[in-house]
């Protein structure tokens, strides 16, 4: 009898590894590329978020000689430029056919030779700096770029505020930062503003002294395109010190943590982001819907996304990222690196963020970016405006 | 005139504001230094995981039962570390404690970073002293006024404490002459104990008027105020106590101003330049004793 019982249950066990053998064809990793600690940790926890959705959604691929199970392995790069090579080392040992990520342009600027080296191709999803794909054929992206960015910014800081003088602060020796700052006072002086610059060390806690600069040098905008984790430093600090002056800054403020830091205060937060929540489109839309829904079953995930369902723009891009990365796959037709590093720079995707294909740098044709603004009563964004490059004289 | 004081008045209130918080921190550095003859390294990260015990614990608390919590849990690491990685060196070569602090300071940064996941965590408002209130033109936290204030009392008291009870006592002469001391009858591990429970509490303190201004908390976010507390106990003779404090309000002051003149980039190495120069020229500091080789 008990021999009969242990042989039911083996089968039990092995039951289901037969059906999973039966159903796929086999296994093809994706990488995450992804900071989950550092300064940048809550944004690439946010962008990490919208590639499991992505990966429930659609969890297998379909080629030719049959469908693939979608297996994701992820690393955390710690935000950090010298823990980065170690990291992309570990997906590109682990057998990735293609890797995303990161959030952060200096992280992927550092693992970019990585990456190339092991013949994978890596998908950045919202690093803007142009280092990280120039020079670098392995690697592409989906979003717009910093000088794109920048000009937008410098755009919107004169039409909306009417401003001739901005003050810039970024973190020395972050590459996001400085190449963010350097295009938005390019743009700015061409328009004919005046720009102060000013740049502050890692690790630093204290930015009333920047703060009084800003005020002092009589800048009407103050553009501070850094992480999530000074931002809210310096958005606490410019209450407490009774800053009017409207802030700036880029897509890594499009997040539940600058809204929480800005709650209740009469601070104007602009930023310029690649997705709106309150899109009306039918495939935005649909998706806000499900990655709530998603986000709102399970607690530890609610968690990452900051304890709220507000939907970040780079969980948006990061779907977008892990389709487009399906879609490469597809037009591969195998999991094999070389296949997809031949044939990825074909991939046209309509996502939820807009329409993606590639130019020749491996950089995605993006012409508009979304500008919200921080809503200090509800703690939520406002949609401000579309800028598309048209509407800039260039 | 009445401008210059209004577009420089912020910079010197942080300025003094950061320097009292700095001087909690140093005076836990030069007590230990001048008993123990020890750089305590652990000691910025005791700063930080009383603001991390500080987050969790108000989290579910109310603050009348969270602020004391706080700060006996600081107290008990404080003591803990000493009692768990100093002690059983107390006899071995002075290099190899300073070793074990710098590990207990790592020990302590990656136990924080994987408890806490690395994210930063918000510090929660403590009520009145994160009232704005506005000085003349300029606006500002009310902590930024108490610390100072806050500060001198905790040294005075701590002056008191040392100068006219026996424990005080018994510090002074360990401070003087460890093995003679212990001959006279002193408890040398009691007195050492104690160092570190002031030099925590006082940490405890510092770290809830720091981060009531400087909200983010992170692993390393103790790592920098700690080092320029270091640096401001040897500016201001390591051993000595008013040292410690007027030389924590002197690199306070002179940061914010580097920084109200332009020279943001140099904020930081202008602490640590500074720090050579007064190895280099006077390494006793400004109120440190000078030690006379005994023959």
């Amino acid at each position: 009898m008990k021999k009969f019982l242990s042989l039911i249950l083996i089968l039990a066990m092995l039951l289901p590894t037969m059906a999973l053998a039966e159903d796929y064809a086999g296994e093809i990793v994706i990488g995450i590329y992804e900071p989950a600690s550092g300064p940048n940790g809550a944004g690439g926890k946010q962008e990490t978020l919208g590639i499991y959705y992505a990966n429930y959604v659609a969890p297998t691929v379909e080629l030719s000689d049959g469908v693939y199970k979608v297996k994701l392995v992820e690393v955390d790069n710690q935000s950090s430029n010298d823990k980065a090579p170690s990291a992309a080392q570990q997906l590109v040992s682990e057998g990735s056919s293609i890797v995303l990520g990161s959030y952060g342009s200096g992280v992927s600027i550092a693992a970019a030779d990585i990456f190339d080296a092991g013949g994978v191709v890596a998908i950045g999803i919202s690093c803007t700096n142009p280092q990280v794909t120039l020079g670098n054929p392995l690697y592409y992206r989906i979003c717009y770029l910093d000088p794109f960015q920048g000009t937008v910014l410098a755009n919107f800081a004169k039409d909306e505020f009417n401003a001739t003088k901005a003050y810039t602060l970024a973190q020395l020796g972050n590459d996001y930062d400085v190449g963010l700052a350097h295009y938005f006072s390019k743009a700015f002086e061409e328009l004919g503003g005046e720009v102060k610059g000013e740049e502050f060390p890692l690790g630093t806690s204290d930015f009333t002294a920047y703060l009084t600069s800003a005020v002092n040098s009589g800048a009407e905008v103050i553009f501070a395109p850094t992480s999530t984790e000074f931002a809210s430093q310096i958005i606490t600090q410019a209450a407490a010190n009774g800053i009017t002056i409207p802030i700036l800054a880029g897509d890594t403020w499009d997040s539940s943590v600058i809204l929480k830091a800005a709650e209740g205060t009469d601070l104007s937060i602009s930023v310029s982001t690649f997705f709106d929540e309150g899109d009306t489109g039918a495939a935005a839309a649909e998706f806000v819907k499900g990655f709530k829904a998603w986000l709102n079953d399970n607690p530890e995930k609610l968690a990452n996304n900051g304890g709220n369902d507000i939907v970040a723009a780079v969980s948006a891009l990061g779907y977008d990222g892990y389709m487009v990365a399906l879609e490469a796959l597809k037009l591969a037709d195998s999991g094999d690196r070389d296949d997809i590093a031949d044939t990825v720079a074909e991939v046209t995707y309509e996502g939820v963020t807009g329409f993606i294909a590639f130019d020749e740098n491996g950089d995605a044709k993006r012409d508009q970016a979304f500008i919200i603004k921080s809503d200090n009563e509800t703690a939520s964004w406002k949609f401000v405006k579309v800028q598309s490059v048209s509407d800039i004289s260039k | 005139m009445y401008d210059f004081i209004n577009a420089n008045l912020p910079y010197l209130l942080a300025g003094i504001s950061v320097g009292g918080q700095y001087a909690l921190i140093a005076i836990g550095y030069t007590m230990v230094y001048g008993i123990l003859r020890l750089i305590n390294f652990a000691h910025g990260d005791v700063f930080t995981a009383a603001a991390y015990a500080m987050v969790y614990m108000n989290a579910t608390l109310p603050l009348y039962i969270s602020l004391p919590l706080t700060i006996i849990f600081t107290v008990v690491l404080g003591y803990t570390v000493e009692r768990v990685a100093y002690k059983p060196l107390r006899s071995a070569p002075r290099m190899s404690i300073m070793i074990s602090a710098i590990g207990v300071s790592y020990l302590l940064q990656n136990l924080m970073w994987y408890i806490t996941g690395g994210l930063a965590q918000q510090y929660p408002t403590i009520p009145w002293i994160s009232n704005t209130v506005t000085i003349l033109t300029a606006t500002t936290k009310m902590v930024t006024l108490i610390t100072p204030v806050l500060t001198l009392v905790l040294v005075l008291l701590l002056v008191q404490l040392i100068n006219h009870t026996k424990i005080g006592m018994a510090m002074r002469a360990v401070s003087k002459d460890f093995e003679t001391s212990r001959l006279m009858g002193i408890k040398i591990d009691n007195v050492i104990s104690v160092t570190f429970v002031i030099g925590s509490f006082l940490a405890a303190i510092g770290s809830m008027l720091y981060f009531t201004n400087y909200t983010a908390v992170t692993p390393t976010s103790g790592a920098m105020p700690g080092l320029k507390a270091f640096v401001a106990a040897v500016f201001g003779g390591i051993g000595s106590i008013p040292g410690a404090v007027i030389g924590a309000f002197i690199i306070g002051i002179a940061e914010n101003i580097i920084k109200a003149v332009g020279l943001t980039t140099f904020s930081d190495a202008f602490t640590f330049a500074l720090l050579i120069f007064v190895l280099i020229f006077k390494p006793t500091g400004l109120f440190g004793e000078v030690t006379h080789e005994k023959v």
